[in-house]
C-alpha cells in the first residue's frame, strides 16, 4: 500500500517530492525533524528502515534526440551536476504499509555530509557505516562510524564511480614475497617513467 | 610487520581503560562457532560479556560493483553466492527486482515453480540452522548430521532441476530457467511427505531437552520494539513476536493463494528463535503440499526483451521473504544495459546490528549461541 506523501508535503511545505523516483528529497538539516515526525504519526508510523544505499552521480553531459516544431532532429544537451544521494527505504511493520523513498541529497561529492538517523533507527548502524566506507559519504551524529567491509587504513571508496583498483599491491593488508616483489618493480615502473 | 604499523582493528589494548579483571579477546575469525570468518572483539568481566564489537569483511569481494560493470542477467549466478545457502530465494529476489522495473508478467507455472524451489530452499537452511545451533549448544555432531541428512535429500532435487546442488542459477528475469525433469514432481512429493517425520523425530528429542531449555530460554532477549528499531526481519523478528512476513504482507508471487499460518514467538529468546524455525518448516511443508497439488502446465517464462534496457532514472526496490530474513535489491537504471547502482540489502548482515546489544551481560557462551540464533552466512554479510 502506497503512503499518502501529500499529508507529508502539507505538513513539511520546502520539501520536494520527486515524480520519477516517486521519492521525497530531504535536505540533511532537515532529517531528523521529518523522520521523527513520520515515525510518531498516527497514520503512518514508519518504524521499519528497511534498507540505506548510497548512490553516487558524477557531473556528466546527457545528450537527447528529439525532433523540434519544424520536424528535424535536434540534439539537446543538458547538464548534470555532480551530486550524492543516500536513499532510505521505510516501511511500517505496525500498519504494514510502504514503502516510503526518502533521500538526503548533497550537491557535492568532496566531504559531502548528511544526517545519521541511526539515533532514531538503531537498525541505520551497519548500513550507514557501509555507505561512510564504500561511498565517502559522512554522516553526523553517528555513534561509531569506522569502516566497516574495508581494512581501517585503506584511503579510498570504492564504490565511487571514478575509483580505479590500485595499479600495485600496496594496499594488501599482509603482503607476502611474491607480492612485495611485484610492487617494489612497479615502484621501479613509476620512478621510471617519471624520470 | 612491527606493531606499530598494524591497522587499528576495534578497539585496542590500552593501559588506561584495561581494569584489572577487564580481558580482552578477539573471537574469530577461524573459530568454529563464528560460521564463517566473522570476529567478535569481546571484553570479559570474568566470563560475562561486558562490551562486544562485530568487525566483518574477511569475504569483502564487492558485489555491488562488480554488478555495475556487467549486463543485467550476468548478475543472476553471482547471487547465488550472496546467501550461499539459499541460492533459489538470491536468484527471485533479483529477478523479481527486475521484473518490477520491466512490468514482465510471469506465467503461472514458472510461479508455481518458484514458489516450490523458494520453500524447498527454507527447509534446507533451517535444517542447517537448527543443526548447527545444537551443535554451538554442545551436542556436538549427531542433531547436526541427522539435520545434514535431510538438507542433503532436497539438495540432490536441486542438483536434477539445475544441475548443481547450491549454486542453481536457476531463475530467470520473467520465470525460470529449464522446466521440471520428469519424476522430478514425485520424488519431491516422496522427501516432502517424509520431512514431518524428521521434524516429530527432532522434536521429540530437543523441544524438552533440559539442557536445550536452561541453555537458551532468556537468552539474548529481544523485545518486539527493540527488533523493529533494530530491522530485525525474518524468523527473529517472528521470535519477538511482530507478525510481519512479506509473503503475507507483499505477497509477492503468488503467496496469497495459499494457506498457511505466521509462526510468532512470545519470548524474544534464543529457544524462541530455534523454535520458530521448527514451525515454520511446518508451514513450508503446507505450502509445498499445495503447490504441488495444484501445478499447472504451461509456459516457464513469459514474454521478456531480449536486452533489457530499463529507461534512463528507474529506481526500483523489491523485496523477498529469504529464509534469513528481508531480501532486497535496490537498481537504479542509467538507460545503459548495465545497472547503474545495484545494492543488496543482506538480512544476516542488517540483523547482526543488534548482536552487541544482545550479548552484554551475558556469558562468553551464551553469545555463541545468541550469534548461532542470528543465523548469519558471511558471503552475504561481507558480500
Amino acid at each position: 500500500m502506497e503512503i499518502n506523501h501529500e499529508a507529508i508535503l502539507t505538513q513539511f511545505p520546502d520539501l520536494e517530492w520527486e515524480e520519477d523516483t516517486q521519492s521525497l528529497i530531504v535536505p540533511p538539516e532537515k532529517a531528523v525533524e521529518v523522520v521523527t515526525w513520520l515515525k510518531e504519526h498516527p497514520e503512518m508510523r514508519l518504524d521499519f528502515l528497511s534498507c540505506v544505499s548510497g548512490v553516487d552521480y558524477p557531473a556528466k553531459e546527457v545528450k537527447t534526440k528529439a525532433r523540434n516544431e519544424e520536424g528535424k532532429m535536434e540534439i539537446t544537451v543538458t547538464q548534470h551536476p555532480e551530486k550524492m544521494e543516500v536513499v532510505y527505504h521505510f516501511y511500517s511493520m505496525e500498519k504494514k504499509i510502504g514503502p516510503l523513498v526518502l533521500k538526503q541529497r548533497v550537491m557535492s561529492r568532496e566531504n559531502s555530509t548528511v544526517t545519521s538517523l541511526t539515533p532514531i533507527y538503531r537498525g541505520a548502524d551497519l548500513m550507514e557505516r557501509e555507505v561512510f566506507d564504500l561511498f565517502g559519504i559522512n554522516f553526523t551524529d553517528h555513534p561509531d562510524l569506522r569502516r566497516i567491509l574495508m581494512w581501517d587504513n585503506f584511503e579510498h571508496h570504492p564504490m565511487r564511480k571514478d575509483y580505479t583498483p590500485p595499479n600495485d599491491y600496496d594496499y594488501e593488508p599482509t603482503p607476502h614475497d611474491d607480492v612485495i616483489e611485484r610492487a617494489q618493480e612497479r615502484e621501479k615502473e613509476r620512478e621510471g617513467q617519471e624520470a | 610487520m612491527s606493531t606499530e604499523t598494524m591497522p587499528a582493528r576495534g578497539f585496542n589494548l590500552s593501559k588506561d581503560d584495561l581494569g584489572a579483571d577487564i580481558l580482552e579477546i578477539a573471537m574469530g575469525p577461524h573459530h568454529p562457532s563464528t560460521h564463517g570468518v566473522f570476529r567478535m572483539d569481546l571484553k570479559l568481566d570474568g566470563e560475562t560479556v561486558v562490551d562486544l564489537k562485530p568487525i566483518f569483511g574477511y569475504l569483502h569481494r564487492n558485489h555491488e560493483k562488480l554488478a555495475e560493470d556487467i549486463p543485467y542477467p550476468g548478475s543472476m549466478p553471482f547471487t547465488d553466492r550472496l546467501d550461499y545457502l539459499c541460492g533459489m530465494t538470491n536468484n527471485w529476489a533479483y529477478a523479481l527486482s527486475l521484473e518490477k522495473m520491466l512490468e514482465v508478467e510471469v506465467p503461472e507455472r514458472a510461479q508455481y515453480i518458484r514458489i516450490i524451489c523458494a520453500e524447498l530452499t527454507r527447509l534446507v537452511n533451517h535444517c542447517l540452522l537448527i543443526g548447527f545451533f545444537i551443535n554451538d549448544l554442545g551436542a556436538l555432531g549427531t542433531p547436526l548430521l541427522y539435520a545434514l541428512r535431510e538438507r542433503e535429500k532436497i539438495l540432490d532435487l536441486f542438483e536434477t532441476l539445475s544441475g548443481a546442488r547450491m549454486m542453481v542459477n536457476y531463475m530467470r528475469f520473467g520465470g525460470v530457467r529449464c522446466d521440471l525433469p520428469d519424476g522430478w514432481l514425485e520424488e519431491c512429493k516422496r522427501i516432502v511427505d517424509k520431512f514431518p517425520a524428521f521434524l516429530d523425530e527432532y522434536e521429540t528429542l530437543l523441544n524438552e531437552n533440559e539442557i536445550v531449555i536452561t541453555r537458551s530460554q532468556n537468552v539474548g532477549v529481544l523485545t518486539a520494539e527493540e527488533a523493529t528499531n533494530f530491522s530485525i526481519t525474518g524468523p527473529m523478528l517472528r521470535a519477538s513476536g511482530v507478525n510481519y512476513d512479506l509473503r503475507k504482507v507483499d505477497k509477492y508471487g503468488i503467496y496469497d493463494r495459499f494457506d498457511f499460518k505466521v509462526p510468532l514467538g512470545a519470548h524474544g529468546d534464543c529457544y524462541d528463535r530455534f523454535m520458530i524455525r521448527m514451525l515454520e518448516m511446518r508451514e513450508s511443508i503446507k505450502i509445498l503440499n499445495q503447490a504441488m497439488k495444484d501445478l499447472p502446465d504451461g509456459d516457464i517464462i513469459g514474454k521478456v526483451p531480449r536486452v533489457f534496457k530499463p529507461a534512463a532514472g528507474t529506481e526500483v526496490y523489491g523485496r523477498i521473504e529469504s529464509p534469513k530474513g528481508e531480501l532486497g535489491f535496490y537498481l537504479v537504471a542509467d538507460g545503459s544495459t548495465n545497472p547503474y547502482r545495484f545494492k543488496v540489502r543482506p538480512p544476516s548482515f542488517i540483523n547482526l546490528t543488534a548482536l552487541r546489544h544482545m550479548c552484554i551481560g551475558h556469558k562468553v557462551a551464551d553469545a555463541v549461541i545468541i550469534l548461532g540464533s542470528i543465523d548469519i552466512v558471511l558471503g552475504e554479510v561481507d558480500r
